[in-house]
């Protein structure tokens, strides 16, 4: 595969920025009641995230080293201005369900993320790229997750049928219900992604010494005492 | 030589065992689910056997599907399955009942490890998330078959005082479930036969219920400044059950002495802040499943010292 594709793609499932790197997650737990809210916030950031890679690639020798997040954070905050606008002129609906997320793009850890380990060391296309890549990885999650949770939750999807398909469940709606979807997520992206990485292995053949309780587990003291 | 497992001494045979201790349990909630029923009517048996039913095939599917060592012999699936049957209203529909089951069993219990690893108590558990997806189902009583009036279902005497309203039921009444709630936590009677069978056969010690249900007295003493309120205040809502068959459980409570004391009292002091100043008529679920979540911190801090071992704990 070469690199441009690759560019692209990862960020879909590979390093999805929401389900693998983690990141971003305020707005993927607050927006995602509805299906609509989660493509409207994910398209309005891959846009955000499409520029400012863009721009900061552009202009990376040209920001001192020392001052770079201010600089990142003025770009950024610019495309999130003219996105805010423009949802608000063409979208009233859009931005009353997102309110105050859609602002907080500006400190969306995915764009500056991107902004800092990608689009500052890269030119301009391959930035374009990742950043489109990186976009629809976000959206991609944010509609599925909205998805989820506005059908358990409301019973209908992207606000279809009027009566709703099922019975609606709304703890999904709620940020209780947010957080168990989010993670049922992460552990399928987890184990979707651990069938194509080499280096991937099960809990079970790491042994104790891997388990976050080691330090504290009786057994794993005990056995240390004995050798 | 990994599958030998060398243990302190001493080496003492005890006959009790999960599934004799569940037994025991499910021995110890027959009074109450009886009285349930005569109140309730049949419907009564029908959502526990709902509840126990789906509890147990959870526990089973979860088990083959997770590939580990299956433990739906232990009987806690049922134990379970009755005690979120006895917190929910009789008209409840059976779907939402084998729902908060699966909920109970597989995301509570059974992801976090299965029996003695669930972090919070799965039939409280259960209950909440219930209660936070079916608000309109969860928070309409029946009133019991015998019930002096007329209506089908009325405020719980907890949501009437809350409101402000008189109450038309007497302590009696209470005492004898003679009033709207959920299943199994009306009558206060066959609640305490269970406790006298669990203090009997040693399954549990009474610090927890007495605690617990002493500081809610004294609590709504305090605030309210009416004894006759505070006896109602305990007579009333999920605090007996609660008190009795959650707050013991043996995973989420703590194991030392001073440990259970802070825990009840943590109970006790949620339950009537809920009461008294919070949105809800009742807290006693949330209570127990806050105080649950820092049960871990109670037993760290009420760590009794290593016979021989310095202040500090550090060994010599």
């Amino acid at each position: 595969m070469n690199k441009y594709a690759e560019t692209f793609t990862k960020g879909l499932l590979k390093e999805n920025p929401t389900l693998r790197l983690v990141l971003g997650t305020c707005p993927t737990l607050a927006v995602t009641t509805t299906a609509f809210n989660g493509l409207g916030m994910g398209v309005a950031a891959t846009f955000v995230l499409f520029c400012s890679n863009i721009a900061i690639s552009a202009l990376r020798k040209v920001i001192p080293s020392k001052v770079r997040l201010p600089a990142y954070i003025v770009v950024i905050a610019a495309f999130t201005t003219i996105v805010q606008m423009l949802v608000q002129a063409y979208l009233p609906a859009i931005d009353k369900a997102l309110g105050i997320f859609l602002p907080l793009i500006v400190v969306n850890c995915i764009i500056l993320g991107r902004a800092e380990a990608f689009a500052s060391k890269n030119p301009v296309v391959l930035s374009a790229l990742d950043g489109l890549g990186m976009g629809f990885g976000f959206t991609g999650a944010l509609v599925l997750m909205g998805g989820i949770r506005e059908l358990l939750g409301n019973g209908t999807l992207f606000g279809w049928p009027e009566g709703g398909l099922l019975p609606p469940i709304s703890i999904f709606v709620l940020p209780a219900g947010g957080f168990f979807v989010f993670g049922m997520l992460i552990w399928l992206t987890n184990r979707l992604s651990a069938k194509h990485d080499p280096t991937y292995m099960p809990r079970t053949e790491l042994g104790c010494a891997a388990c976050p309780h080691a330090a504290t587990c009786a057994r794993v003291s005990c056995e240390k005492e004995a050798e | 030589m990994s599958q030998l497992l060398l243990s302190a001494s001493p080496h003492l045979h005890g006959k009790d065992s999960t599934r004799t201790i569940m037994r025991d349990v499910i021995i110890a909630l027959m009074p109450s689910l009886f009285a349930a029923t005569l109140l309730f009517g049949w419907r009564t048996l029908a959502i526990t056997a709902v509840c126990v039913a789906s509890c147990v095939a959870s526990e089973y599917l979860s088990r083959v599907a997770m590939k580990r060592p299956q433990t739906v012999s232990d009987l806690s699936a049922i134990v379970t399955g009755i005690l979120l049957a006895f917190n929910l209203p009789v008209d409840i529909p059976l779907w939402q009942a084998a729902f908060g089951s699966v909920v109970a069993i597989v995301v509570v219990k059974q992801m976090f490890g299965g029996i003695g690893c669930n972090f919070v108590n799965p039939a409280l558990m259960g209950r909440i998330v219930l209660l936070g997806s079916f608000a309109s189902t969860m928070s309409e009583y029946h009133l019991p078959l015998y019930a002096p009036a007329d209506a089908v279902t009325s405020a719980t005497p907890l949501a009437s005082m809350a409101a402000g309203e008189e109450l038309h039921y007497s302590l009696l009444d209470l005492f004898l479930g003679n009033r709207p709630g959920s299943l199994g936590e009306t009558c206060i009677l066959a609640l305490l036969i269970g406790f006298a069978y669990l203090l009997y056969r040693r399954v549990i010690t009474p610090v927890i219920p007495v605690v617990y249900i002493g500081s809610v007295f004294l609590l709504s003493w305090l605030f309210t400044g009416s004894a006759t309120v505070a006896f109602y205040q305990i007579l009333s809502g999920g605090l007996f059950l609660g008190a009795i068959f959650m707050a013991t459980d043996y995973t989420t409570t703590p194991v030392t002495r001073g440990g259970q004391v802070l825990f009840a009292l943590g109970c006790g002091l949620f339950t009537v802040v809920i009461r008294q100043f919070g949105s809800l008529p009742e807290g006693v679920s949330f209570a127990i499943v806050l105080m649950n979540i820092i049960t871990p911190y109670l037993d760290r801090l009420t760590m009794p010292r290593v016979f021989g071992a310095t202040k500090g704990g550090a060994r010599k």
